[in-house]
């Protein structure tokens, strides 16, 4: 057995044990993000010496004492999560060479708790993708192959990195963060656990905004527990935050043994849309099944709203987009290009710092919010937004989960390019209404497509009832026994 | 009579309305725990919140909610208690954001009103529509380098009230009346120092021209004026534009300007032209910001009694004009001077002192109501000197110039120059005995009916007692010797 | 709904994006693609229903007014492309 088969839970118990020391460990992973990322471009910015160093520090703290479960537990961080004189760049090459004087609050949570940072994971720039194809720094491919085949595949998005390096094993865990599927669909895509938490459950402080009211940090690792561990340092009212929320935060690991027995699992008709995958109806049926069998009693429920999720969302996520982007001017930081006057700086600069994908959402916002439009456009999303969060309010007064496919497929490939912006858009029909009613949800692996890739259920919960969703997703894990490897990991 | 502009048409009435940007005496700023104080090195008082870095979240500081309220409590005003902050966004180097994070559907404050007075003594209600909270920006500088504005962002954040008046506003006089009598309420409520030249108070000006009777016509925005001066001069300057427009068969387009104090015109903002859409939407960084009724009343409670309520007891309590009242109560500090000095004392003398020789000696000493040139307690006590007689108001005027002077309380300057009043008649008779011999034609002139001269013989008695003589007794004397 | 040319010049002015005159006749294809998209909102009905702003439904919360936070000018700065002196530079600005 390798030190890339340890689970975060494993590690940990090795390093206590002092069977192994951070500073190895890391080394490890350091060597295999060396020998990997050129090819997975899961990491814009590597930072191996930061990770020895903050080895040696876990290692000093493992033989003092004061070691918490992630105490020099290697991980990569979102290059979304601003990181003290680390490169924050969105994958964006406005923001190409910035080097935040400050910390987020969820990178400093995980430092505390002794976590090795190993870089700063690709994403879609500003996280405003479903397949990491938009990066500035280049696509992510994901680790895995469909059987017989070497077409390069995409590892989803945004967290597309984040996801990737934890497939391949070149970081034992990674954070992410989850606007309408950023974590959740990109984790079925690779085979791996996400979680995307409730809203305002995660500081938002120092993560660069996409849609200030859906963006939410979240952990992705290779199981359900390491998940629980991750949140539970990840969580936590944060005064920085205006939008979060001040409440205690459970040790979620707790709620991996309790028993799915009685509990009330809801199963959407409206999910089971026209042109689905049969492979993903049939993994969901069995998903049903699993649950049925561990004695959970299974209802159906009608999220009616769930059809207009996407629409709302593709009104809602790109008008805040628009406000949240004007920032980057050329002024302060990041890219300038210099012009004959201001509003030609301003223009050239923001035409040469953004992506298409970026761009077209930036232009949708602001039309959307303009003047005439606002009422049919933007007010009408907000409407649509309160019926799904009503949907889902009404839905959990009869059941205590919600048991969902995460994607319309399985991952697709780096080249299939979608000429129609649309068709991506489609990714996130699964994974939207949770986003814009503000719920817990998680992806777990529960099976291969018959080309042999990641499929994955996703749970839903109750606001801040993230533990049912763990006892859920922790009794799919154990009866779906999900054990495939990507092709390309570390060994 | 209604002030109105004479054109070659006739007889032009102004509307004018104006939104007051009054910024917030807190400690920091709106959304940020950056230092809300002026001046300072440039960028020092900057947080990465105020600069618009990524990721950076605004937190709403308690303090600036509290003194809004205060304000919209003061102008007798609607509180909401459901309020909401939206973005409003546009370019502009002064903004790291891209937008500012202001009220516009849902303002903390809605109705209210401030009522304002004439020189002629007429009051006037004007209406204010509505208060709101919002962000200041920062500073562009254009003038510092060739080819290059610079910027400060020290302002950026700094939490500023605008405060909406309803375009009831009919004159220049009227339109300066509005703002002191705001910055008055303001000052007094501790929410806004007022100080024009630092720009705690701007005035957007929104000027429209009229025949008398006539609906609205189009207004323009003159941004940014900063002194009530200035204002005054604004709103004739663009109402006679105005006026020179329609009357030459143009038409007024509503846009925005600036008022060049230089040249005493406004002007169009070239940066302005391209017309604005500003997207506002709910700031999806901030939730609704709901009062508690109890914290409403309590502040409420807390407010200091303000300049009306002050000016109404003042004549109800100290018997004193209401013209006069309006004076002491113009300034807080003034109008606390004048209760320490009235306060068990007789309050019209304690006003006469206070307005006249007081007032005098605060101009000639260049001192404050801060730093006065004589304290409340030291007035006071020279007006117990009068009251009970030991000396006249005469040699009172000359004490209290002592009492600048030397800064000695009043009965030891009485003591040491021996001013204390003569009532011995016995003294006072002589005196006038003395007086009469000297000046016998002018006794006869007034026995010939010359009554004004009676005066005169007063004068001279007061003058041979080196003025120390009790007036009334003094005037008993002369008559009684005249016959 | 449908956005023209000029209208897809407007906004990219309003958002101050650049956009050369060959991007025009793309960008207006896939943002009227989007606006289709979106426009099945239309069929449903939101009488009486209060629209939802954020990710949840609480008051905001408020700190107390303390001085924690500026005073360090060279981060404010120190990822500016320009500056002169502690001042951020622009190009000049004429109001
Ligand atoms: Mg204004
Ligand atoms: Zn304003």
């Amino acid at each position: 057995m390798s030190v890339f088969d340890l689970t975060i839970a494993g590690a940990a118990r090795a390093l206590r044990a002092r069977e192994i020391s951070a500073v190895e460990l890391a080394a490890a992973y350091n060597a295999a993000v060396e020998a990997l990322n050129p090819r997975l471009n899961a990491y814009i910015t590597p930072t191996p010496e930061l990770a020895l160093e903050q080895a040696r520090a876990a290692d000093r703290r493992l033989a003092g004492g004061g070691a918490t479960p992630l105490t020099g537990i290697p991980i990569a961080m979102k290059d979304l999560f601003c990181t003290e004189g680390v490169r924050t760049t969105a994958a964006s090459k406005i923001l190409g060479n910035f080097v935040p004087p400050y910390e987020s609050t969820v990178s400093a949570r995980l430092k505390a708790a002794g976590a090795v940072m190993l870089g700063k994971a690709n994403l879609d720039e500003f996280a405003m993708g479903s397949s990491n194809l938009t990066s500035a720094f280049g696509p992510v491919e994901s680790p895995w192959k469909r059987h017989g085949a070497e077409a390069r595949l995409a590892p989803g998005g945004s967290s597309g990195g984040s996801a990737a390096a934890v497939a391949a094993r070149i970081a034992l865990a990674a954070t992410g963060t989850d606007t309408g599927g950023s974590i959740r669909q990109p984790a079925a895509f690779t085979g791996i656990a996400g979680i995307k938490p409730t809203y305002g459950r995660c500081s938002r402080f120092g993560v660069v905004a996409f849609a200030s009211s859906l963006d939410q940090p979240g952990p992705m690792a290779r199981n359900v527990e390491d998940n629980a561990l991750m949140l539970s340092v990840m969580s936590g009212f944060d005064e920085k935050d205006s939008t979060s929320a001040d409440r205690a935060v459970p040790d979620f690991t707790q709620a991996l043994h309790r028993s799915v027995k009685g509990l009330k699992i809801g199963v959407p008709a409206e999910y089971r849309l026209e042109g689905t995958n049969p492979e993903i109806l049939a993994l969901w049926e069995q998903g049903i099944a699993w649950l049925r069998a561990e004695g959970a009693e299974i209802r159906d429920i009608s999220l009616p709203h769930t059809k207009y999720g996407l629409p709302a969302y593709y009104i809602i996520a790109p008008a805040e987009a628009s406000s949240n982007l004007a920032r980057y001017d050329g002024v302060r930081y990041g890219l300038r290009v210099e012009g004959e006057d201001l509003i030609d700086l301003y223009e050239r600069t923001r035409a040469e710092g953004f992506g298409a994908e970026v761009k077209r959402r930036i232009l949708i916002g602001t039309y959307v919010l303009s003047h005439g439009y606002y009422d049919a456009y933007y007010l009408k999303a907000q409407k649509i937004r309160s019926l799904i969060l009503r949907d889902f309010t009404d839905a959990f007064m009869e059941v205590d989960a919600i048991l969902t496919p995460t994607a319309p497929s399985a991952a697709f490939g780096l080249d299939e390019t979608m000429t129609d912006p649309l068709t991506m858009y489609l990714n996130d029909v699964f994974t939207v209404p949770a986003s814009l009613a503000g719920v817990p949800a998680m992806s777990v692996p529960a099976g291969l497509s018959a080309a042999g890739l990641p499929l994955g259920l996703q749970v839903i919960g109750r606001h801040f009832d993230e533990e049912t969703v763990f006892t859920v997703a922790a009794a799919l894990e154990r009866a779906a026994q999900f054990s495939a490897l990507p092709q390309v990991r570390a060994e | 009579m209604a002030y109105t502009l004479a054109g070659r048409s006739g007889a032009w009435e102004v509307v004018v309305g104006l939104e007051v940007h009054a910024q917030v005496i807190s400690v920091s700023k709106l959304f940020s725990g950056a230092s809300a104080a002026y001046g300072g090195e440039p960028n020092a008082h900057v947080s990465f919140v105020d600069a618009g870095f990524p990721g950076m979240l605004p937190v709403i500081n308690q303090e600036c909610v509290a003194q809004a309220v205060r304000t919209g409590l003061g102008l007798k005003a609607q509180i909401n208690l459901f309020s909401r902050f939206d973005r409003k966004n546009y370019f502009y180097a002064d903004l790291p954001n891209g937008y500012q994070i202001s009220q516009f559907a849902h303002p903390i404050v809605g109705k209210g009103i401030v009522e304002i007075e004439l020189a002629d003594g007429t009051l006037k209600p004007i209406g204010i529509t509505r208060l709101h909270l919002e962000q200041d920006a920062g500073k562009s500088m254009h003038d510092q380098h060739p080819t290059k504005s610079i910027i400060d962002l020290n302002r950026a954040g700094v939490a500023l009230m605008e405060i909406v008046s309803e375009p009831d506003i009919r004159s220049p006089e009227e339109a300066g009346a509005y703002l002191r009598k705001l910055r008055q309420i303001l000052r007094y409520l501790g929410t806004c120092d007022g100080n024009m030249e630092e720009g705690s108070l701007r005035a957007d000006v929104n000027v429209s021209v009229r025949k008398p009777g006539e609906a609205f016509r189009t207004r323009c925005e003159i941004k940014n004026v900063n002194s009530i001066r200035f204002v005054m001069h604004a709103v004739e300057a663009e109402a006679l534009r105005q006026i020179e427009i329609w009357e030459d068969g143009g038409e007024v387009e509503q846009e925005t300007r600036l008022y060049d104090p230089a040249r005493g015109e406004t002007r169009s903002m070239r940066s302005k032209e391209d017309a604005h859409d500003y997207r506002y939407f709910p700031d999806p960084d901030l939730l609704p910001l709901v009062l508690e009724e109890d914290w409403v009343a309590a502040l409420k409670r807390g407010l200091p009694e303000l300049p009306d309520e002050k000016r109404a007891r003042f004549c109800a309590e100290y018997g004193i004009p209401f013209y006069d009242a309006g004076v002491l109560v113009a300034e807080q500090e003034v109008a606390d001077f004048y209760e320490e000095v009235a306060r068990g004392r007789d309050g019209k003398l304690a006003a006469n002192w206070v307005t006249g020789d007081f007032f005098a000696a605060m101009n000639r000493t260049g001192k404050s109501i801060a730093d006065p040139p004589v304290s409340a307690a030291a007035l006071g006590a020279l007006l117990d000197l009068i009251t009970d007689k030991t000396i006249n108001g005469r040699i009172a005027k000359d004490v209290f110039e002592e009492m600048v002077e030397t800064g000695k309380p009043p009965a030891e300057i009485v003591v040491e120059k021996g001013l204390r009043q003569v009532t011995d008649t016995g003294a006072i008779d002589a005196a006038v005995t003395r007086v009469l011999a000297a000046n016998a034609d002018k006794v006869a002139e007034y026995k010939a009916g010359k009554d004004k001269l009676f005066g005169f013989f007063v004068g001279q008695v007061m003058k041979a007692m080196q003025g120390k003589g009790n007036p009334a007794l003094v005037n008993e004397a002369v008559k009684k010797q005249l016959g | 709904m449908s956005l023209d040319a000029a209208t897809v010049r407007r906004i990219a002015k309003l958002a101050r994006i650049r956009v050369r005159d060959e991007e025009v006749a793309t960008l207006q294809g896939e943002l009227n693609a989007i606006l289709g998209y979106v426009e099945q909102l239309a069929e449903v009905n939101v009488e009486g229903v209060e629209p939802l702003s954020g990710g949840m439904r609480m008051a905001l919360r408020s700190r107390a007014d303390e001085l924690t936070d500026g005073g360090m000018a060279e981060k404010i700065l120190a990822n500016a492309p320009d500056r002169i002196g502690n001042f951020f530079a622009v190009p000049k600005v004429v109001e």
